[in-house]
């Protein structure tokens, strides 16, 4: 019966979209996220959405298209969480904590002032990757490959500056380069994905593939592969669970992931691995 | 001898502190240089300016030109960086990362990297712990991955930042015994920083004693013959390097 109900899904347009869409981000995020984990740049996530928040809302006052104001923004404010840790001598967790509680009070305040849009952003808050536009669904397919075009490039370097700053300099890799390349990148793919899941639940996508992929691999490689599997996995289950039990989108794919997590965690105590 | 590296009046400092001063040396191809001196003497301030880690004041650091390939230094630090058994990182892609240097643009592997990987894996007596994760292993396991990573890339000079001072006493010789293999054998050029006088007494070839500027560098019999040194360290210091050395 479920079967029947996922091959009628995949007659709409909408579900195509949905799952091209929400498999493309998922993958950035699960590249992405293995990165940012180990070098506890987990929240770097979590802040950027929130700046989206902001983004968004101005963008819905603006009366402009959300992704293409808030991709820029994101990015800038990616910069400004590298640049106060650099230059103001501030702990990364601690810039991170500066740019998301000013973007979110700047966010409410826009919200605030134009009423007539919070049905609008409350889309935006939880994700609603059904209703993604055709122009949204080219903007992020393009996005997402050029995303992952760029860490597949740099995949080694990005390991090395990884592991082991210093040696990775030794080396001559440009490590503040990298360094910026991996916010840009995040703050790319952290724009797109609000569609999806939205911005509360967005980091969601980006910590949950990792940290169940490091229960069980040994390997650097091998984790990337099962972050990635539990990642798209996800999505998959996500939105034809979505569509058959008529669940909110967004917060079905993170409890997916979250599924995942508690199977890997239980693999790892009970030394199945 | 033939110069690989010349230091020439270097001086290091940290904001307005001066850390090292009219630094002058050269190492030859083939030294094996044991690096000493108290605590905040400057030690790993002067590889980490050799590594080009940290900027240099005024002087400079040159390789000899007639190099056959581009100049690498192979670093090994005091431990593992990233040490937990959280990391996923197994001892053959630590070790290829050593790989990297002379790559340009996307610095993808190739059949000959993972073979210089086994190669050097075998050399280092640790090939069956090539598909462990790095965290998992022992500090003196960790210790001969690292230095595996650092010799991958075949580089012109190995520099050693304190690597015994996290293990035991009994892996802490069978180490030194391997870098002393690894600089008679295979003739790997080695800068060894160490507060172990007396190992570095033992397996070294020459000393580099510092304290903010040069105190001493040359073999061991220019050291234990020298006056300046006996009145410097006293005669029972002295000694105890040169009887170590001897």
């Amino acid at each position: 019966m479920y079967f029947d109900l996922i091959v009628e899904s995949l007659e709409f347009d909408f579900i195509r979209r949905a799952l091209l869409v929400g498999i493309l981000i998922s993958l950035c995020c699960a590249f992405l996220g293995i990165f940012l984990v180990l070098r506890k740049l987990s929240m770097i996530g979590d802040g950027l959405a929130h700046v989206s928040f902001a983004t968004v809302a101005l963008a819905l006052f603006l009366s402009a298209s959300p992704l293409i104001v808030t991709i820029p923004l994101v990015v800038l404010a990616s910069f400004a969480i590298l640049a106060l840790s650099e230059k103001a001598g501030l702990h990364g967790d601690a810039a991170i904590g500066l740019v998301s509680s000013f973007s979110i009070a700047l966010g409410v305040l826009i919200a605030s002032l134009a009423r007539g849009f919070n049905v609008d952003l409350m889309s935006y808050l939880f994700g609603s990757i059904l209703v993604i536009s055709r122009a949204e669904v080219i903007i992020s397919v393009v996005l997402s490959f050029s995303v992952l075009a760029v860490v597949i490039y740099y995949f080694n370097s990005l390991f090395v500056v990884t592991y082991d700053e210093d040696f990775a300099r030794v080396l001559g890799l440009n490590t503040r380069v990298m360094n910026y390349l991996v916010a840009i990148l995040t703050a790319i793919t952290i724009s797109l994905g609000i569609r999806v899941v939205g911005t509360m639940l967005i980091s969601s996508l980006i910590v949950f593939p990792t940290v169940t992929a490091l229960q069980v691999s040994k390997g650097f490689k091998s984790s990337i592969l099962i972050a990635v599997t539990v990642a798209v996995v996800s999505v998959i289950l996500g939105v034809f669970s979505s569509y058959i039990f008529n669940l909110p989108t967004g917060a079905t794919i993170v409890l997916f992931n979250g599924a995942f997590f508690l199977i890997s965690f239980l693999v790892r105590r009970l030394r199945l691995v | 001898m033939t110069p690989l590296m010349t230091i020439e009046d270097l001086a290091v400092r940290y904001g307005k502190h001066q850390v090292l001063s009219g630094i002058s040396f050269v190492i030859n191809k083939g030294d094996y240089i044991g690096v000493a001196g108290p605590n905040g003497s400057g030690k790993t301030t002067l590889i980490k300016a050799m590594l080009g880690l940290l900027p240099v004041a005024e002087g400079q650091i040159s390789f000899n030109n007639n190099a056959a390939h581009d100049p690498y230094i192979g670093y090994l630090p005091q431990k593992a960086i990233q040490s937990d058994g959280l990391f996923p990182a197994t001892v053959r892609e630590v070790v290829a990362m050593g790989l990297l240097a002379p790559k340009k643009g996307p610095r993808f592997y190739n059949a000959s990297d993972q073979e210089k990987v086994g190669k050097v894996l075998k050399r280092l007596d640790i090939a069956d712990l090539s598909d462990h994760k790095i965290g998992n292993l022992s500090g003196g396991q960790q210790q001969r991955v690292l230095l595996a990573r650092a010799l991958a890339g075949s580089p012109s000079l190995l520099i050693l930042d304190e690597p015994t001072s996290a293990l035991d006493p009994q892996i802490r010789e069978s180490f030194y015994e391997l870098l002393g293999d690894l600089n008679r054998v295979d003739g790997v050029t080695i800068l060894l920083v160490s507060h172990d006088m007396a190992s570095i007494g033992k397996y070294t070839k020459k000393l580099l004693y510092l304290d903010r500027r040069v105190i001493f560098f040359g073999t061991y019999e220019e050291f234990c013959s020298s006056e300046e040194m006996s009145s410097y360290f006293g005669p029972l210091s002295q000694h105890q390097i040169c009887w170590r050395h001897s």
